[in-house]
């Protein structure tokens, strides 16, 4: 059993009974018999994000997968991995480097697992270069809602045969189906690493920053922006050799005048810009925010008073305000959701305190929520599988 | 009246009268794409000019349970645009402006029908391009490369169609018209979007496709390495790949592929090459110098016994010449062949390329390899001549014993042609009937009638609806639609 501390509860919703299946077929059997029994099942890896978006209606059975925690395959000349679902990242990690491999994906919360990453689609800067987890899955074992195993996708990076499912489930927050084992393409850990930082006074001098570098020569592995407080900045990420890399900062220097340079990786680098350890009402509202690059200036107007960090140069921002106060969270997201709405993106808000969830809507407005349904009763005619946590009420 | 003839009526008047073809003899000429061998001519050929028109058309359809196809440029390798004998051929090429570019989003706006080299055409100028370019970028368009989710030889480093498309907006199979995605990434929802790219037309057809722009490199050297044997090319490969290098390409030919390559278009490789590389670096003029010399190196220690390279764009298209031109150029040592889309695991290539070498000894098939080294994407070239009994029937079996072997490796039986007509038969040696059963989830809510390009990717459509505790009914008409041609 897990830590009964930890799992009695999931967002404020009792749990019924936890399960900790170390394997796919044990997986499988208890949803056979969560299904027997037309019990809701909600899934949980490191339990770091197990609170975000809405709360489940029902959490009959909690499925920990954390003792599913083995990384099954390294094929080091092929460049992939293959891992369990509740394999920490950090463990995968540390597989990995010893063939000088990385999954490039950010641990933006400690004790995340490869699972929750995928249930919820996490990423941090490293977006920028190698796009986020669906982009590095290439192949999924899954157990649907009726217990039959099933599988997408495969070994090999290029592979067009058949449906790509497992894009459906990375972000699909346990919906519809449970992932005990991924497969992802790898990447080389570059021999330097360099990170320079410039700080910026207004929200159009660091649009004009960002879009300067992106339209130079430089490549950046990542360009990430920060504000909290009066402290606001800008930072780019070079990777590569180190005759590559001191020759695109030469380059950068020119764009980013004053700017600091280290190869240590900065305090909070592809955190969130809230304290994800806390609980309850002590939770900050945490939000999700989308839109075109050229808007960056917009964006950070509208989010003036907030704590920001986020991948400036994907279109990808966090920020996060108290949820002391849930009355005044609302204007707060309706401003933020017109601007980035305007700008072809929108505003989730990823987790709040449960008085602030039940006064606004966590996801906003879902194009295409009519085919997500049809999707969802396809894999989940039931409606078992983390009932009410996902857009739409699914 | 028959669903067709009703069909054919409604679009008559909702459709300009150009925009509709029913003359036998032009039907007949849409009876096949890419892959020519497999051929049905269509009953109904619509143009549509926009997204109205195409939502009527396959509003109609879905009403009456006619099936359709949809097509682009018609360049496909897989027969996946192959029409249906009792249904409608819908042809995007009419649908081919180029919206929106806007460089300062790294974002470009098209419809279906543009071909893919226009969009890059379009972006070069502001200094980007569309980086997926599989070989027929000329012709095939993006709504084609979208149900596709075509590769190329770069996306190695750069990745597929599904990478670099954000948004789409799209005529569902029951004539709705919905987006999916948009300019910003991770739009809230199932990602839709990445279950409808490569989904080869089955889930819909996309009416307007947002990309993503990538920023020209500033720096390109191409080099062109001669070995003595695939091994030691396939070492060399191993070698850059272990060393940490990304290159944006990596693309091998053995002998047989090379002597095709030079009787065309005498592209000059290394005299006596038992096999080449052509390996692309791009991005930063100081990345790029400082991994040139690595592969270089690594080259020499792999005993490759010449190495040229290029780094203008005339130079660079002269390597590239030899390995564009490869499938075409088997013609000339070949009157007729087989191209296979097979992938395995990298490092299992000198094991694969063995087998295949020893099944062509066996069978008496030539065999020439022309392939992705760097992703283990095959495309063994099978020659044989139709005019021989029984030669066509034998280059199959080794076309067919070459997918099994990549199967036995952990491979894929497809890397970028798609499944289509012609490999839906190979999909239960690849995936259990669980795992095909599944996918189909997907089809049944995008497509519970099975109208939209029935008969493709799946070996059997799964009846929709006859999972216990659901709550739609079975679809009579489906049963219609789904008459395999083949």
């Amino acid at each position: 059993m897990g830590d009964a501390a930890l799992t009695a509860e999931v967002d404020g919703v009792a749990v019924g009974e936890v399960a900790t299946p170390c394997s796919t077929d044990e997986v499988a059997a208890t949803l056979r018999g969560a299904a027997g029994g037309g019990r809701s099942v909600v899934v949980q890896g490191g339990g770091t994000k197990r609170t975000w978006a809405m709360p489940p209606r029902s959490a009959d059975l909690l499925l920990d997968l954390s003792g599913m925690d083995r990384v099954v395959e390294h094929a080091a000349g092929d460049l992939i991995v293959t891992a369990q679902a509740g394999t920490p990242l950090a463990a995968v990690q540390e597989h990995v480097a010893a063939a000088g491999q990385r999954l490039l994906v950010d641990e933006t919360i400690p004790g995340s697992t490869v699972g929750g990453v995928l249930a919820t689609n996490a990423s941090g800067p490293a977006r920028l270069l190698a796009g986020t987890m669906r982009d590095l899955l290439i192949g999924v074992t899954m157990v649907r809602a009726d217990g039959v195993v099933a599988r997408a996708g495969g070994k090999v990076v290029k592979n067009v045969a058949g449906y790509d499912v497992g894009k459906l489930l990375v972000g699909s927050y346990g919906t519809l189906a449970v992932v005990t084992e991924a497969t992802f393409r790898l990447h080389p850990v570059p021999p330097v690493r360099r990170w320079l930082t410039v700080p910026f006074g207004s929200a159009t001098e660091a649009q004009r920053l960002v879009q300067d570098v992106l339209a130079a020569q430089v490549v950046p592995a990542a360009l990430e922006v920060a504000v909290d407080g009066d402290a606001r900045s800008v930072t780019l990420l070079l990777e590569g050799r180190g005759a590559g890399v001191d020759g695109r900062a030469q380059a950068a220097a020119g764009l980013l005048p004053g700017a600091t340079s280290t190869e240590e990786r900065p305090d909070g680098w592809g955190r969130y810009p809230w304290d994800p350890s806390a609980t309850g009402d002590d939770r900050a509202v945490a939000l999700k925010l989308t839109f075109r690059l050229s808007a960056l200036a917009d964006v950070l107007e509208a989010a003036a008073d907030l704590a920001v960090r986020g991948s400036a140069g994907a279109g990808v921002l966090y920020a996060s305000m108290s949820g002391d106060e849930p009355a005044a969270v609302a204007p707060v997201l309706t401003r933020l959701r017109e601007v980035c709405g305007r700008h072809g993106g929108a505003v989730v808000v990823l987790d709040a305190p449960a008085a602030v969830k039940r006064t606004v809507d966590v996801w906003g407005p879902v194009p295409a929520l009519d085919l997500m349904r049809r999707v969802k009763d396809e894999f989940d005619p039931d409606r078992r599988l983390a009932p009410g946590r996902f857009v739409g009420g699914i | 009246m028959s669903p067709l003839e009703r069909l054919t009526d409604r679009v008559r008047a909702q459709l300009p009268g150009a925009a509709v073809i029913t003359d036998p003899s032009r039907l007949r000429t849409y009876e096949c794409d890419g892959l020519s061998h497999y051929r049905a001519t269509p009953a109904l050929v619509v143009l549509p000019e926009d997204v109205d028109q195409l939502a009527a058309v396959v509003g109609a359809c879905a009403e009456l349970g006619v099936p359709y196809v949809a097509r682009g440029s018609g360049t496909g390798l897989s027969g996946g645009a192959l029409p249906h004998t009792e249904g409608v051929l819908v042809v995007t090429s009419r649908m081919r402006s180029v919206r929106e570019v806007r460089p300062e989003d790294q974002r470009a706006v098209v419809e279906p029908g543009v071909i893919n080299l226009d969009v890059t055409r379009a972006a070069t100028p502001h200094g980007y391009y569309y980086a997926p370019d599989p070989s027929s970028q000329q012709v095939c368009s993006i709504g084609g490369n979208v149900a596709e989710n075509s590769g190329g030889a770069h996306c190695l480093k750069y990745g597929f169609t599904t990478n670099h498309v954000t948004g789409v907006e799209m005529v569902s199979p029951d004539g709705e018209v919905v987006r999916l995605g948009g300019d910003a990434p991770d739009a809230p929802g199932y990602d839709l979007l990445g279950a409808v790219v490569g989904s080869e037309g089955t889930l819909g057809v996309v009416t307007e496709v947002t990309v993503r722009l990538t920023r020209l490199p500033e720096h390109v050297v191409t080099v062109l390495a001669g070995f003595d044997s695939t091994d030691r090319a396939g070492a060399a490969v191993s070698a850059i790949i272990g060393a940490g290098i990304v290159p944006a390409a990596i693309e091998m030919m053995d002998a047989l592929a090379i002597e095709a390559a030079e009787a065309a278009v005498h592209c000059e490789y290394p005299e006596g090459a038992g096999a080449v590389l052509v390996i692309e670096l791009d991005g930063s003029q100081a990345e790029v110098e400082a991994e040139y010399d690595d592969v270089v190196q690594l080259c020499e220690k792999s005993a490759a016994f010449e190495i040229r390279t290029a780094v203008d764009p005339t130079e660079r298209a002269l390597i590239w010449k030899g390995r564009k031109s490869a499938f075409a150029a088997v013609g000339r040592i070949s009157p007729d062949y087989i191209v296979q889309d097979g992938v395995i695991p990298r490092t299992a290539l000198p094991e694969v390329l063995g087998r295949i070498a020893a099944l062509s000894e066996e069978s008496g098939v030539r065999v020439a390899n022309v392939f992705h080294a760097g992703d283990g994407n095959l495309h063994p070239l099978v020659l044989f001549d139709d005019a021989v009994e029984g030669a066509g029937d034998a280059a199959e079996e080794v076309s067919r014993a070459i997918l099994d072997l990549c199967i036995e490796h952990g491979g894929s039986i497809t890397g970028e042609h798609g499944v289509g007509a012609d490999k839906a038969a190979h999909m239960p040696k690849m995936f259990a009937a669980d795992d095909l059963d599944t996918m189909q989830l997907v089809r049944c809510a995008f497509d519970p009638a099975h109208v939209s390009n029935p008969g493709k990717v799946f070996p059997t459509p799964r009846l929709c609806g006859e999972v216990p505790g659901r709550r739609k009914g079975a679809h009579p008409l489906q049963e219609a639609g789904l008459a395999e041609v083949f």
